[in-house]
């Protein structure tokens, strides 16, 4: 039995073993591995006793879930209406000119993803980016190589 | 008594160091022998973005703002030991402006309670609301949240009493109540703080709704982006259970009430009522025809209430303070107060809690203080995000109530306000919050599905310098056929955005369609930014502004850009104090 198959198991077993607790399930397993693994889909469809592309199409519908690994540490920028309006556009531009990837990929050193959200709900700081649980807040353009280099400094340790 | 340190640490005060500020107190006190005369108290948003917030509670109330972990000795020295204020951190006027004109309700323990600590909450009249409300028939209850007036903040303006009065009518064993905590509304962060600084708030309404429409369990249905708020709520659920105000038999009553979390899980379309009991069913968050509507057949098809988080925060006021009181703030249609979230190009970002009816201006300049950046002028103000519109200055009189806001075709919404200035432009606006829908659209129905869509490429085409008078026609004849035949309000009100604009800033348009021109330079495709040679002044400000080396500039000479390496992102434009960018 793989890790994914009995790590999916023992998440399973702390939730009802019906359709609503889908959602938190797969959020669970999301937790634990950054994205959901297919073995874990296979499980879950079977014990929830759920068809597999019912749960592809909860996975794909729903903007958090992730079907791929995603890098060490995740870059979120907000593009919410102050974020906009103060230029989260052209900040999200310049992550994805910089780290030479779209929103929604992975670097190749799998250091970073780059995720545009709707908005983070810190409009007070616009523009505002997270990375990992880190909020960065009023984020200026010339800032950014500071704060890419700060994460690939601690990674080479 | 102790005196007390309070210290916000919210989301934004977190990402300022609220933690170590709020550490260095906890060590330098300990330093000082000081620990039994002060206690610290970890509060929430106060709702001023001005981090991290201090306040000293001794023989009088002082705050400090803008408190880097550093300051902390010099606090401490000064302050406590040498009874002295420490002048550099000390609140402005600008501060003390901001909180000036507000009614506090909603927003009254927000960055003055611990959220994390159940007592904090029970010293300011916590859980009082359900004693009262549990000695009150629930008849009575009812008519007391129907004579409020109070209407639901989550966007639809549904009067409360009504729809509890639904769901208590319902017959039924199972009911339920769900708070929607969702906050999809790019922009809008008012349910986010209230739950991070006042959860318990938030549930006693719940607990009230609970009992007066007979309904024994509850789920609130969090956005996951809202980590923070989660974890709060989870805190309050379970210090609430030890307490018995919430549970089995609560306060000894033969009242019962549970409460679940849900976490969403990063879909727009699921703050509307359907979605969201499809969601927490564990399914796609698809809307479904109404009626039947939620309180008559909800989840699981069970009678259920839906409120938003300011909404059942409102509760508890009413239930202590009374109908009439309630009633007596606002306006006559449109009673109580109003939370918004101030943000864009504003001097003070923030939280504001006023009475319905007061204006866009006395908002915007009052407790806002103006825009940020006084060489550029106001221009419009954005309501209720992507179902709402955006209004000119020439509309900044008008009160903030229900009605009046409906009249100018944009919407109360749930309190997100954006406000513009010169540097925004409404065409891109208008783009921005389409593509907002196109993006969440469930995909369900034809009109929201492929209408918008086919809206967004033509706001694509003017915005890319492509735009004719057909695509106006085109925008002005889609837009009302998608708000008639959508099934959900997500496509209902889409076209807002693109209406008000094109009713408010039809110049705009004009320019982008005739002359090729965006005024604001937004628009990249209709951007060339270059230096005036005459107008430069060699100072550089410009290339050390410049994320690309598209800006050439050597001391002592006039700046050159380089079009082809240019990313076209403003900077420069921005930073140049000549108007030598064009
Ligand atoms: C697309 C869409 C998104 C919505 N998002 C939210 C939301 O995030 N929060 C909220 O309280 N209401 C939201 N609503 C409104 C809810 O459907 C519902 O009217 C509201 O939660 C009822 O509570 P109230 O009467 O207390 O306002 C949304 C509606 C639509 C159509
Ligand atoms: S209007 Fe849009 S979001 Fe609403 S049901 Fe139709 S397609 Fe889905
Ligand atoms: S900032 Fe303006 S004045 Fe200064 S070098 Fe650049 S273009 Fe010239
Ligand atoms: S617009 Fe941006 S990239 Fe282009 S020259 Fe100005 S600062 Fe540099």
């Amino acid at each position: 039995m793989t890790e994914v198959i009995s790590k999916t198991k023992s998440l399973i077993i702390k939730h009802e073993k019906e359709q609503s607790a889908l959602i938190p399930l797969l959020q669970n397993v999301q937790t634990e591995y950054g994205y959901v693994p297919k073995e874990s889909i296979d499980l879950i469809a079977d014990e929830l006793s759920i068809f597999p592309v019912e749960i592809y199409g909860v996975l794909t519908f729903y903007s958090q879930f992730h079907l791929n690994p995603p890098g060490k540490h995740t870059i979120r920028v907000c593009q919410g209406t102050a974020c906009h309006v103060m230029g989260g556009k052209v900040i999200l531009d310049n992550f994805s000119n910089k780290l030479g990837i779209e929103d929604g990929e992975t670097t190749e050193d799998g250091l970073f993803s780059l995720e545009r959200v709707a908005c983070l709900g810190a409009c007070g700081m616009a523009p505002v980016i997270a990375i990992d649980e880190k909020f960065y807040g009023k984020v200026q353009l010339n800032e950014i190589d500071g704060i890419l280099n700060k994460y690939r400094e601690t990674n080479e340790k | 008594m102790k005196n007390k340190i309070l210290i916000c640490v919210g989301t934004s005060g977190l990402s300022a160091g609220a933690n170590e500020v709020a550490d260095n107190f906890q060590l330098e006190l300990k330093k000082h022998n000081l620990f039994n005369n002060y206690e610290i108290i970890k509060t929430g948003d106060k709702g001023l973005f001005v981090d991290v917030i201090v306040e000293i509670i001794d023989s009088k109330k002082t705050t400090y703002i803008n408190v880097k972990p550093d300051d902390v000795i010099k606090i401490i020295d000064s302050h406590i030991i040498n009874n002295e204020l420490y002048k550099k951190r000390l609140a402005d006027e600008n501060y003390t402006n901001f909180f000036k004109d507000q009614e506090r309700i909603v927003l009254k323990n927000c960055g003055e309670i611990d959220p994390e600590q159940i007592d904090s909450y029970l010293e300011r009249d916590g859980y009082q609301a359900i004693q009262k409300a549990f000695k009150m028939s629930r008849d009575k209850i009812l008519e007391e949240v129907t004579d409020s007036g109070l209407k639901g903040r989550g966007g639809g303006g549904f009067l409360t009493g009504m729809k509890w009065g639904f769901g208590k009518k319902a017959e039924s064993n199972t009911k339920y109540i769900i708070c929607n905590a969702d906050e999809g509304d790019p922009g809008a962060f008012m349910d986010r703080s209230v739950l991070e600084s006042d959860p318990h708030a938030v549930l006693e309404g719940m607990i009230i709704a609970g009992y007066t429409i007979g309904a024994n369990n509850g789920y609130i249905y969090c956005r996951a982006e809202y980590p923070l708020a989660i974890k709060r709520l989870n805190i309050a659920i379970t210090q609430a259970k030890e307490k018995g105000f919430l549970g089995e038999n609560i306060l000894g009553t033969n009242f019962s009430f549970n409460l679940k979390i849900k976490a969403g899980a990063g879909a727009f379309v699921c703050g509307e009522e359907t979605a969201l009991i499809a969601s927490i069913e564990g399914r796609r968050g698809r809307p479904k025809p109404r009626p039947p509507f939620p309180a008559i057949k909800g989840l699981w098809g069970n009678p259920t209430i839906i409120n938003n988080v300011e909404t059942l925060a409102n509760i508890k006021h009413i239930i202590l303070n009374g109908a009439k009181w309630f009633a007596s703030k606002g306006t006559k249609n449109s009673t109580g107060t109003k939370v918004f979230a101030l943000a864009g190009k504003i001097k003070n970002t923030g939280l504001v809690e006023v009475p319905m009816g007061t204006t866009i201006k006395e908002l915007v300049f009052g407790p806002g203080g103006g825009m940020i950046n006084k060489r550029k002028k106001f221009k419009a103000v954005q309501l209720g995000g992507p179902s709402g519109g955006c209004l000119p200055e020439s509309l900044i009189d008008t009160p903030i109530d229900f009605e009046s806001i409906n009249k100018t075709g944009a919407i109360m919404g749930s309190g997100g306000m954006i406000v513009m200035d010169e540097s925004t432009c409404m065409v891109d606006m208008a783009k921005y919050f389409l593509k907002f829908t196109v993006a969440e659209s469930c995909g369900k129905c034809v009109p929201c599905r492929v209408g918008l869509k086919r809206m967004l490429e033509t706001l694509e085409a003017i915005t890319d310098g492509k735009g004719t008078q057909e695509h106006i026609e085109f925008l002005k004849e889609m837009s009302p056929t998608i708000k008639e035949t959508s099934l959900c309000g997500l496509g209902q009100t889409a076209p807002n955005p693109v209406l008000t604009t094109l009713k408010y800033f039809p110049e705009e348009y004009e320019e982008h369609i005739t002359e090729k021109k965006c005024r604001a330079k937004v628009c990249e495709s209709l951007l060339e930014f270059e230096v005036i040679p005459d107008k430069c002044t060699k100072c550089g400000l410009c290339f050390r502004a410049c994320p690309t080396d598209a800006l050439e500039w050597k001391k002592g000479e006039v700046a050159y850009i380089n079009r082809d390496k240019c990313i076209k992102c403003k900077a420069c434009f921005e930073a140049c104090n000549f108007n030598a960018i064009k």
